[in-house]
């Protein structure tokens, strides 16, 4: 449990987050709004609160780990990144141009913080295990966070990871299910169907928990819960909205990875700057 | 007198030595640890070694995950599991992100003899090959197999190494060395310059003999690291050659043969190449048998020599 503060701060966060997810994406540049907002709140509490990491150190050896296996959400996890101190947030604005240190998707030789290259779909939670196995071999009392998307789930490696866990018991091991239901063409139900998940991830060995995904106390109750199950993995399925806080890219899949006009990008950016006002108002009565 | 050893049990008691004296080795195998002999790793360190069951993209990118942790991880699977089954795990985590996964493509080529097209490894280095940041070691004999599972944990990044499951001629000397990048001239010669790896060195040798009997002497060399491929090395080693043959049991496609002509695209030296002709394997009860269906015989290697060698210019 965490006090009202925290949860206010963890929002803030959030919600500076979906700021420079608009600033990053920009105008006439394709950008992958849709799935970095339904995660946005997951990724703030997980940075902002949950995992022991030091952003001034990222190669820490007693930082948790966090793998964005939807690696298409990268600028998500760069916006906490950015905010938490990694880097300067004046290097968002650089996403995806030739140089840069944020790339399309996660490159752990570019950009500090990330744990590795993920993007290719479905191979995050593998990594996941080999992370989880060597901290139990270091005798590290860490943990290993793995974002997925539902889509992502039609990967059958994921399935081949999800029963090693099991079969393994890697109880330093979480999955957190980025359940927006809706990929890249269209809704996940209409493709390759992943329902139902709890009875899938159950079948599988782990323990099961379902939040709403944009609920910080939820998040973080979700999260400390799994701290205490010992003997199998757990996978905490939160149900999203995809473009969560912009009225045009929400349960949109043109958002997956769409291309801003004008009109859309001030409009995002007015809708994240009123997400916002409620904490300057918190902050100036401070 | 000839002997012959078994490179794949070279390969897990390589292992076992190596895990002595790193912790930091460990080893995954997808049901096939009597098979690619990590079984001896398995009986020696139980905690290091993963039995990932037969789902070679799990342990490719879990491989990855520990390597990225500091460790320094081993895969064994057959070559064309590895390369086929886990390419893209083995591209996007492992080699873009230059971790320290050793791939062992073990049964390589058509050293599995019995199994078939769906179990032999033909396009195996054509495919590692074309991935950045990879380094590729195709090693002669047992001995050499052994040091290439050390130069493999010493090197950082990856690596795919070809392990034969058939023991195979001994060729390195008690005091042989193995450092990658560096080509092992086998035999002197100065008329053919005869370029091979892995199990056709035999055939290469046999080869040297026959022609050695009609006044042309050969040069043998294993090319025991097919990347970084030694362009320059080879194209010095051509000059002042009557010919250059390369002999694999690989396709000509992306293999011995295609980086051969590279290395000797500004070169006078005629080169002809002795591979499998983009087919697919098949079954047969021995492995020599199998090698004379697809023409891959010292016989054949010497033909083609004598046919460089005595060609009007």
């Amino acid at each position: 449990m965490i006090g009202k503060k925290k949860v206010t701060e963890l929002r803030h966060l959030a919600a500076k987050m979906r700021r420079d997810i608009i600033l990053m994406v920009g105008v006439g540049q394709a950008g992958h709004i849709g799935g970095s907002c339904s995660a946005a709140d997951i990724v703030a509490v997980l940075y902002g609160h949950k995992i022991k990491h030091d952003p001034k150190n990222p190669k820490w050896e007693g930082r948790d780990k966090l793998l964005m296996s939807k690696g298409h959400a990268a600028i998500i996890q760069y916006a906490a990144l950015a905010e938490l101190g990694y880097f300067s947030t004046v290097e968002l604005v650089t996403l995806k141009k030739l140089g840069s240190i944020l790339q399309g998707h996660p490159d752990i030789h570019k950009t500090p913080g990330i744990e590795a290259n993920t993007g290719s779909l479905g191979q995050g939670l593998s990594i996941s295990n080999g992370m989880a196995l060597a901290m139990k071999l270091d005798r590290k009392d860490n943990k290993v966070y793995c974002i997925l998307g539902d889509g992502e789930l039609a990967e059958g490696q994921v399935w081949e990871a999800a029963m090693f866990a099991g079969a393994r018991k890697i109880d330093n091991l979480v999955a957190i299910i980025d359940q927006n239901g809706i990929s890249a063409m269209g809704r996940v139900a209409e493709r390759m169907n992943s329902n139902p998940l709890p009875e899938k991830w159950r079948a599988f060995g782990w323990h099961v928990l379902e939040i709403d995904g944009h609920n910080i106390e939820e998040i973080v109750a979700a999260l400390d819960t799994a701290d205490t199950i010992k003997g199998r993995p757990t996978a905490i399925i939160a149900h999203t909205i995809k473009g969560k806080g912009f009225s045009f890219a929400e349960n949109q899949a043109a958002f997956h990875n769409g291309i801003m006009t004008q009109a859309q990008y001030e409009l995002g950016l007015k809708e994240a700057d009123a997400a916002l006002v409620e904490f300057q108002l918190l902050e100036t009565e401070a | 007198m000839a002997t012959y050893s078994n490179p794949r049990m070279a390969y897990g008691e390589a292992l076992v030595e190596l895990g002595k004296e790193d912790p930091r080795i460990v080893v995954l195998d997808a049901d096939l640890c009597k098979s690619t002999m990590s079984v001896l790793f398995q009986d020696a360190f139980p905690d290091r070694f993963f039995e990932m069951g037969i789902a070679e993209a799990n342990m490719m990118s879990m491989a990855a995950g520990l390597a990225v942790s500091g460790k320094i991880a081993f895969t064994s699977t057959f070559a064309v599991f590895a390369t086929g089954r886990a390419y893209d795990q083995i591209r996007q985590t492992i080699s873009i992100g230059k971790l320290n996964v050793k791939v062992c493509g073990s049964s390589c080529g058509l050293s599995d003899f019995g199994d078939g097209s769906t179990h032999q490894s033909i396009e195996d280095v054509a495919i590692m090959s074309a991935i950045p940041n990879m380094t590729i070691l195709t090693p002669v004999d047992a001995a050499e197999t052994r040091l290439a599972v050390r130069a493999a944990a010493e090197h950082p990044g990856p690596v795919y190494m070809r392990v034969n499951r058939n023991p195979v001629l001994d060729v390195l000397t008690k005091d042989d060395t193995f450092k990658i990048g560096r080509h092992r001239v086998l035999r002197e010669g100065n008329d053919i310059l005869l370029l091979t790896h892995g199990v056709m060195v035999e055939k290469a040798l046999a080869a040297a003999v026959l022609l050695e009997k009609e006044g042309l002497s050969a040069k043998v060399v294993s090319i025991s690291t097919m990347k970084p491929f030694d362009y320059e090395g080879i194209a010095n080693m051509a000059r002042g050659m009557k010919g250059v043959v390369t002999a694999e049991e690989h396709s000509y496609i992306g293999g011995l043969a295609s980086a051969t002509a590279l290395a000797l695209r500004r070169s006078a030296v005629p080169l002809d190449y002795l591979a499998i002709n983009d087919v697919f394997g098949e079954s047969a009860h021995y492995p020599e048998q199998l090698q004379a269906a697809f023409g891959l015989t010292a016989d054949n290697i010497a033909n083609k020599a004598r046919k460089l060698a005595t060609a009007k210019p």
